[in-house]
């Protein structure tokens, strides 16, 4: 139930949608649960609606983490 | 089971199901047992037909005329034919608009042309309105043969190849007919499959052209035709990156859009890094890749098995129903 | 020139056969010392999909982990008398639009599917990617009464509801809904306290959970005394989850832990929360295979019914358990109690071609995911 992709905001409307990337291909998102959006967010979005916005230093802990990983094995 | 149902025309088991215990049987013949895109006759030709019923009739990259001759034009190629000779036949609508009747025989003509076939025979007929989708199109054809495929002569080690990226007809049929609020810029890769037709002389065993089931159905139907295993890797498929956005984007899984201008190759191990080099040396089949090989360490006979991106394994089966957008 | 076969998606490390393997290895330093195989419950269909599209499952058992599927599928948990609620509107009345995701078109009720049944004259069917399409449809087409046919959890819920919000505010007087919403803590809840399975663990799902945060899973941890991690979608994330969990497992403290914090929030998103608020109340619900579960579904307020399809078109929803009287077990598969492979039908009668229930129909059915992709037997 939670089919959604990590896309680039890239465009805002001032109805509350807005363009968003993902890999090339742009899909129309609602961001009326995302208040404070900017372009250049990175967003997780479901359904056509952005529902969370991606915390980038904590991706790149994670990422980090499986380097870690490596390093302990 | 008393009424057709759509599901039998899908092209999935069901389908299969039918032609096996309606149709076979009942017209039972070698030719038609070879069940080959093509008919082999014993005149040294071969023939094939294809109804063509797509909704809508203009999507991107093409439209239902240039559909009608490539399809039938790359069944003979795959089959070992040259292609030289049509028939048309038009079943119309009652009402359906004159002006894209005409845009559709004018795409006709062009694709016959750019594919050196001639429409030699046809035949048309209207149909009260609401009887028809606007316009229903068979093709039959017929070529000399060049090359036979040769599936009793595949063996493990040797290598299966596509001529190109994958997926994008299907995609482009289903953005046009749903509209969905996506921008994805993938148009049909309908396209004809004329360049294959000298490497029929360089060794290829085996052709198939991808269409309706994708990539997968095609692999699982290999993997039956020659009673072997065959692994392919994920990572190796050639996808346009538009393509996977918008999958994962809708919940589509590419390996069972359709294409239409898109070959699958079974060539001995020795020899295909060379057509490969030959392959991308096209247009055509700039971006044709090797994506696996017939096995006979793992797997058991008859499975199309694929390794994922993520090291795992999974088995492709010809495909059952309709792909549809997911939220899940 | 090596032709870009692989997808560069940001982060892309989440899917390599790498990754996997040191995650994999990191789970098996865990299990080694545990009583294995452990029973995992993941709950999203979403992961259910991930896990065989992936072909974890198998390498999973091999480190001694094997994932049960739980009832977190909308197709698979919508009892057949909402499709059939709709066919009747659609079949029986002109001018009717209907608008649903895909999945819910192809679930079999005896009176057909979405798919198969020939609409009256005027109306028809549309499959949408967003809810937001059939509000503008309602627009463009002011004589047809649109209905939004919506199943879903919390991750897809605020985005529906927010239709209702945008046609009130509009003033749209031929948009409604005919809501499904379901809610994953009850059901939880009831999974546990049904005690049936011996489940060592969960990963919760990491949408959801980017909607309601952390806390309605404490309940979990804390009165059942059972570990969990909330995992995002990527192979990665899943088996960074389940890391999780086996180390909750060895360290004997149980907790919900967050191993998707680069999209999960332990708030959550609040807005999403406000809007399922203002306009949503809890109600009973009953779930295809866990039966009726006390405030574990939403529905419109009453100063909201008007955008209700069930009080405008004076729909009879059937009450009590809406099972076909067929040997379908998807109840039990949907509670984790037995396999797919065990269900009489399956692979028999039962195929995605002719599926005789929901979980053979929707594209993260345990049925259908086992019939698709476990084929393989594990063979290194």
């Amino acid at each position: 139930m939670c089919l959604a992709i990590p896309g680039k905001v890239i465009s805002l409307n001032d109805n509350g949608t807005g363009q968003v990337d993902y890999l090339g291909s742009q899909v129309l998102a609602n961001f009326s649960l995302l208040p404070d959006i900017k372009v250049g967010d990175w967003v997780i979005v479901h359904a056509g609606f952005a529902i969370s916005r991606l915390d980038q230093k904590e991706a790149r802990r994670t990422l980090k983490l499986f380097q870690e990983l490596e390093k302990q094995s | 089971m008393t009424k057709i149902s759509l599901e039998m025309g899908s092209g999935g088991r069901l389908m299969r199901d039918f032609i096996a215990s309606r149709i076979v049987p009942r017209f039972k013949n070698p030719i038609l047992g070879e069940l080959h895109d093509a008919a082999h006759l014993p005149w040294g030709i071969a023939l094939t037909t294809d109804s063509y019923t797509v909704d809508p009739l203009f999507f991107p990259g093409g439209n239902i005329g240039t559909l009608c001759i490539n399809g039938t034009v790359n069944d003979l190629v795959v089959s070992g034919a040259r292609p030289a000779y049509l028939s048309l036949a038009l079943i119309i609508e009652e009402g359906f608009e004159l002006e894209e009747l005409e845009k559709i025989l004018e795409s006709i003509k062009k694709t016959a042309r750019a594919t050196s076939v001639e429409i030699v025979t046809g035949d048309t007929k209207v149909v009260p309105q609401g009887q028809g989708g606007k316009i229903y199109i068979n093709t039959a054809g017929v070529g000399r043969l060049l090359g036979r495929p040769q599936p009793a002569k595949i063996r493990p080690g040797d290598k299966i190849l596509v001529t190109g990226q994958v997926g994008e007809h299907g995609l482009a049929i289903l953005l046009s007919r749903n509209k969905f609020p996506l921008k994805a810029g993938v148009k049909s890769d309908c396209a004809p499959l004329l360049f294959l037709l000298p490497f029929w002389q360089e060794g290829v065993l085996w052709m198939r052209d991808i269409t309706r089931g994708g990539l997968a159905t095609v692999l699982a139907e290999l993997a039956q035709t020659i009673s072997l295993p065959l692994l392919v890797e994920e990572a190796k498929i050639p996808y346009s990156t538009r393509l996977q956005g918008t999958v994962e984007i809708l919940g589509i899984d590419p390996l069972y859009l359709a294409c239409e201008g898109r070959a699958l190759l079974v060539v001995p191990a020795r020899k295909a890094d060379e057509i490969l080099k030959k392959l991308r040396s096209h247009p055509e089949g700039k971006k044709a890749a090797i994506i696996g090989e017939v096995e006979d360490k793992i797997g058991r006979p008859g499975e199309a098995l694929l390794e994922t991106l993520t090291g795992g394994l999974r088995l492709l089966e010809p495909l059952t129903s309709e792909l549809l957008p997911r939220i899940c | 020139m090596s032709p870009p076969a692989t997808i560069h998606l940001p982060f892309s490390n989440w899917r390599t056969k790498e990754t996997a393997d040191r995650l994999l290895k990191a789970i098996e330093a865990e299990t080694r010392n545990l009583p294995t195989p452990l029973k995992l419950m993941e709950v999203c269909g979403t992961h259910t999909m991930t896990l065989h599209r992936s072909g974890l499952k198998p390498r999973l058992r091999q480190v001694g982990i094997d994932m049960i599927s739980g009832p977190g599928c909308p197709v698979c948990i919508t009892p057949d008398y909402y499709h059939e609620a709709i066919i009747d509107l659609l079949v029986g009345r002109g001018d009717i639009l209907v608008c649903t995701f895909g999945d819910m078109t192809r679930v079999p009720t005896r009176k057909g599917s979405l798919q198969t049944v020939v609409p009256a004259p005027g109306s028809r069917l549309k499959i949408v990617y967003s809810p937001e399409e059939a509000v503008a449809e309602a627009h463009n087409q002011p004589e047809k009464q649109v209905i939004f046919f919506g199943a879903g959890f919390e991750t897809t819920i605020p985005g529906i509801t927010f239709t209702v919000k945008k046609a009130a505010e509009e003033k749209l007087k031929n948009y409604c809904l005919l809501t499904a919403f379901w809610l994953i803590p009850p059901a939880l809840k009831a999974i546990i306290e049904g005690g049936e399975l011996a489940i060592n663990g969960f990963i919760y799902p990491g949408h959801v959970s980017a909607i309601i945060g952390e806390k309605p899973y404490a309940l979990v941890a804390e009165t059942y005394h059972l570990p969990g991690a909330i995992a995002g979608f990527e192979p990665a994330d899943i088996l960074l989850g389940i890391l999780s969990v086996v180390k909750q497992i060895r360290s004997g403290q149980p907790l919900v832990a967050n191993e998707y914090r680069r999209v999960v929030k332990p708030e959550g998103n609040v807005e999403a929360q406000a809007i399922m608020e203002r306009y949503l109340i809890k109600t009973a619900a009953d779930w295809r295979g866990l039966g009726p579960i006390p405030d574990s579904g939403l529905k419109l307020r009453p100063e909201y019914s008007s955008f209700d399809a069930v009080r405008r078109f004076s729909l009879k929803l059937g009450s009590g358990s809406s099972a076909r009287k067929t040997a379908c077990r998807c109840g039990e598969v949907l509670k984790g109690l037995i396999a797919p492979t065990d269900c009489p039908l399956f692979g028999r009668q039962c195929r995605p071609d002719s599926p005789q229930g929901p979980c053979m129909v929707s594209y993260e059915g345990a049925c259908l995911i086992e019939y698709k992709f476990s084929g393989v037997k594990s063979y290194d």
